[in-house]
């Protein structure tokens, strides 16, 4: 019976060239960056329009930005370690990159104290109002992103995520370095167009 | 080790165990909560009958105000309510209300749900030779975001400040600011809570179907076998993953600027003789956004009617498709200009006319595309033996508007001359007929085609030709005499004309609109009848009906969970070999392989069938 239904797996594998649900990951990844993409050009035209507010930005987001990077490399780290079946190092990866990421929900939120204290509120003028929807936004799909983390724990606890198994926290890896991908294009587009 | 195997094994086999394991399922998971593709793409279908039915009396009673204004509507005060007054007025806020439900609930829910939802989720899978979506709980979830989208939606409609009134493409700051207008308050915000689920749903719909095309397409299902149908419902759903998103960017910009006092959309507004705190924002930077998505959708609605009516005339006239490639090419490029002429909604916003240029030589590009889907039509249909079913006649019907809407297109997309067109009745003519019935009729035209495979049962096809002809007749008689009101510069969404001398010849027009428009509406009682009907009492239907050569015939007369009962069909060529010289029948089912056809084969397909047969 095994043997026969991996045998069947094997043919699947020819006929298909791509996981189908590693691929509609990556297109719900290309609706995020559509969004993404949407806000941005918003922010462009509305730039053009006149009437727009110049502010520094606080460098708390550049020290932010760094965390969520370290955070890449943790689940990264994780990643590998999946692969070698270290599942105990998988267990604290998994925990380490949530904890860095709870760190830079912190350190978000530490930066739009900054902002309110140049006297730039989320109420006012729309180049103020855009610092904190990206921001937010962003956080909102990072909570996202938390959630899967939480289930590829769950996952590993149960030893579903090993070197034979890598699909969900090779997704969950994806998701998460395009998160910190999609922060840094935040943050560089805010920075260079401010 | 053993554990981790199997567990590797169950993930990957998942798509070759259906037939094995057949399992009685509860009547709650089978007809509800069901994942199978062919349960959710009935519930889609009866969703958006549903909505059809509501949104076309929406039409009716606005158009009964416009061309009977002096009509006593008492007789609708139990629907209606307070909505009409004692006098037997119907009230001008709910009047707005309505145009903009219609608006909505035709674009979003009858013509983008009601016909993806419902044609893609049916035949992605059946016509690539797949056992069921690539994901059946995401097909289930999108589903009922859809429901949950409706129920909002339908709730708004019961509120006592009215529903959302500034127009379906809800334009700030009129939609903006509460205290604009009573249809700006909780219906506003309802609407915009709707229009999130409405979005989640397409957005997993989306995702499902271009997995499915890319992943699951059977043995021998090469992109260049695809039927046509399945290359615009793929087509169709890269539009909406990449167009809704920033519907969504939009949406919450405005919701930020009615909920959080944001200036996004808002500047320097006076109301009620009172200064508004919002400074900086535009509100041309909302119409930028909503039509970068408005104007795909566009196409959202009508691809997937293409689509079908390639396959119904195709199979009708027994004649291979006219232009395969190039129908898949019009799509493609269809595809691609619809994300770069959107400002040609917007000439009249006080754009730089040398931009406003551009997008008009943009526009009117898309008219080679089109230009070439029509001229393929036309030349399938050219000297085929013609069946003239209901669904070739709704087809045919589909390519007559979509040339005689597609006209008006031209002269819209003109930027100087829109200047005068702008917001009148000849912009309304102009997508009603080229995507508002046409798309309807793709529906319609599918919903006659696939019904005997979707319930096993044949529908009446008297019934179907009395439908198609008052139908046809009837949204021509509508339709093309608002093309003068509008050319005479009646604006749309006004609530009544009586006022202006200048439109007082064109009452009686007006009201010839609106009697026709009462026939078509009527007519479409008997579809109603004819389709609820039959699907209980009507004739049994042969496994193909219409001797048609994609894979979705070679299923049983009701395709259990799974699809095929035995293995999946190989596909050995492309759907459309119709009236093959030399071939024993005129159709030849994408199963049957070269070898077996010497016949009728080409010099190329002679080598196709030595290379198939050293394969087995």
């Amino acid at each position: 019976m095994e043997n026969t239904a991996v045998i069947f797996a094997n043919r699947n594998i020819k006929i298909k060239s791509v996981n189908a649900k590693k691929f509609a990951l990556w297109l719900f990844i290309v609706s995020i960056c559509m969004l993404f993409a949407g806000l941005t050009s918003a922010y462009i035209v509305k730039k053009s329009d006149g009437r727009w507010l110049q502010f520094d930005m606080p460098d708390m987001f550049l020290y932010s930005t760094l965390v969520l990077v370290l955070s890449s490399v943790a689940m990264h780290w994780t990643y590998l370690k999946a692969k070698n079946n270290s599942l105990n190092a998988v267990k604290m990866g998994i925990t380490v990159t949530a904890g860095i990421a709870i760190v830079f929900f912190y350190m978000q939120y530490l930066s739009w104290t900054k902002l309110v204290a140049q006297d730039v509120f989320l109420v006012g003028n729309p180049s103020g109002s855009f610092v904190y929807i990206f921001s937010g936004l962003h956080l909102a799909h990072l909570i996202g992103g938390l959630v899967f983390l939480l289930v590829v724990f769950l996952d590993t606890m149960s030893y579903k995520v090993h070197s034979k198994s890598m699909l969900a926290i090779e997704m969950c890896t994806t998701y998460w370095h395009f998160l910190g991908g999609l922060w840094i294009y935040l943050y560089l587009f805010l920075v260079m167009n401010n | 080790m053993s554990i981790t195997d199997i567990q590797v094994t169950d993930e990957l086999v998942h798509d070759d165990d259906h037939n094995e394991e057949h399992h009685e399922q509860s009547f709650i998971f089978k007809y509800i909560f069901s994942t199978d593709h062919k349960t959710i793409a009935k519930q889609f279908l009866i969703t958006g009958i549903f909505w059809a039915i509501l949104g076309g009396g929406l039409s009716v009673i606005f158009r009964l105000q416009l061309g009977f204004p002096d009509m006593d509507m008492g007789f609708l005060q139990p629907f209606l309510g307070d909505w009409i007054s004692n006098s037997g007025k119907l009230d001008p806020e709910f009047y707005l209300a309505m145009i903009t439900m219609h608006g909505t609930i035709m674009v979003f829910f009858v013509l983008t749900a009601g016909l993806s939802g419902t044609f893609s989720n049916y035949l992605i899978p059946l016509q690539l030779g797949a056992r069921d979506m690539a994901s059946g709980f995401m097909n289930l979830l999108s589903y009922w975001f859809f429901f949950l989208s409706s129920v909002i939606m339908f709730i708004s409609m019961f509120l006592s400040t009215g529903p959302a009134s500034g127009g379906w493409t809800i334009y700030p700051p009129l939609s903006a600011l509460p205290q604009a207008m009573s249809g700006s308050g909780m219906g506003m915000t309802l609407w915009l809570v709707s229009m999130v689920f409405f979005i989640a749903s397409t957005l997993l719909g989306g995702i499902n179907y271009i997995t499915t095309v890319i992943n699951l397409r059977t043995e021998g299902m090469t992109f260049r076998r695809m039927p046509l149908t399945i290359w615009a419902f793929f087509i169709t759903a890269i539009l909406g993953l990449l167009s809704f998103p920033v519907l969504v960017a939009c949406v919450l910009l405005l919701v930020f600027d009615r909920s959080f006092g944001t200036s996004f959309y808002l500047s320097e507004i006076f109301i009620g003789g009172e200064a508004l705190p919002n400074l900086g924002g535009s509100p041309i930077l909302f119409q930028h956004l909503f039509w970068f998505l408005g104007h795909p959708e566009v196409y959202i609605v009508i691809l997937p009617a293409l689509g079908i009516t390639s396959e119904v005339i195709s199979t009708n006239s027994r004649k291979p498709i006219f232009g395969y490639t190039a129908m898949i090419g019009s799509i493609l490029a269809i595809a691609f200009l619809s994300f770069i002429v959107w400002a040609h909604h917007m000439f009249i916003t006080g754009m730089n006319p040398f931009l406003g240029s551009i997008f008009m030589f943009l526009t009117l590009i898309i008219a080679i595309p089109s230009a070439v889907k029509a001229f393929n039509y036309i030349t399938t249909l050219w000297k085929g033996n013609l069946v003239f079913t209901p669904a070739m006649l709704f087809s045919i019907g589909l390519v007559s508007f979509f040339i005689s809407g597609g006209l008006t297109g031209l002269f819209l997309g003109n930027a100087a001359i829109d200047i005068n067109l702008h917001d009148t009745y000849f912009v309304v003519a102009h997508f009603h007929l080229v995507m508002g019935s046409a798309a309807f009729f793709g529906l319609l035209a599918g919903v006659y085609h696939w019904f005997p495979k979707m319930f096993g049962r044949m529908m009446d096809e008297k019934l179907g030709y009395i439908h198609f002809w008052l139908t046809f007749v009837g949204v021509y008689l509508v339709f093309f005499p608002l093309h003068y009101i509008g050319i005479a510069g009646f604006p749309r969404r006004y609530y009544s004309f009586t006022n202006f001398d200048a439109f007082s010849s064109f009452v009686d027009l007006n009201s010839f609109v609106t009697v026709a428009a009462i026939i078509t509406f009527g007519a479409q009682f008997i579809f109603l009848f004819n389709f609820f009907y039959n699907i209980f009492k009507g004739k049994k239907a042969p496994s193909n009906p219409w001797n048609s050569n994609t894979l979705e015939w070679t299923t049983p007369r009701i395709p259990e969970h799974g699809n095929w009962p035995g293995d999946i069909p190989k596909v050995y060529r492309w759907p459309y070999d119709y009236s093959k010289p030399g071939a024993k029948d005129d159709f030849i089912p994408q199963t049957v392989p070269y070898h077996q056809t010497k016949e009728s084969n080409t010099d190329f397909e002679n080598e196709e069938s030595k290379k198939e047969q050293s394969a087995s």
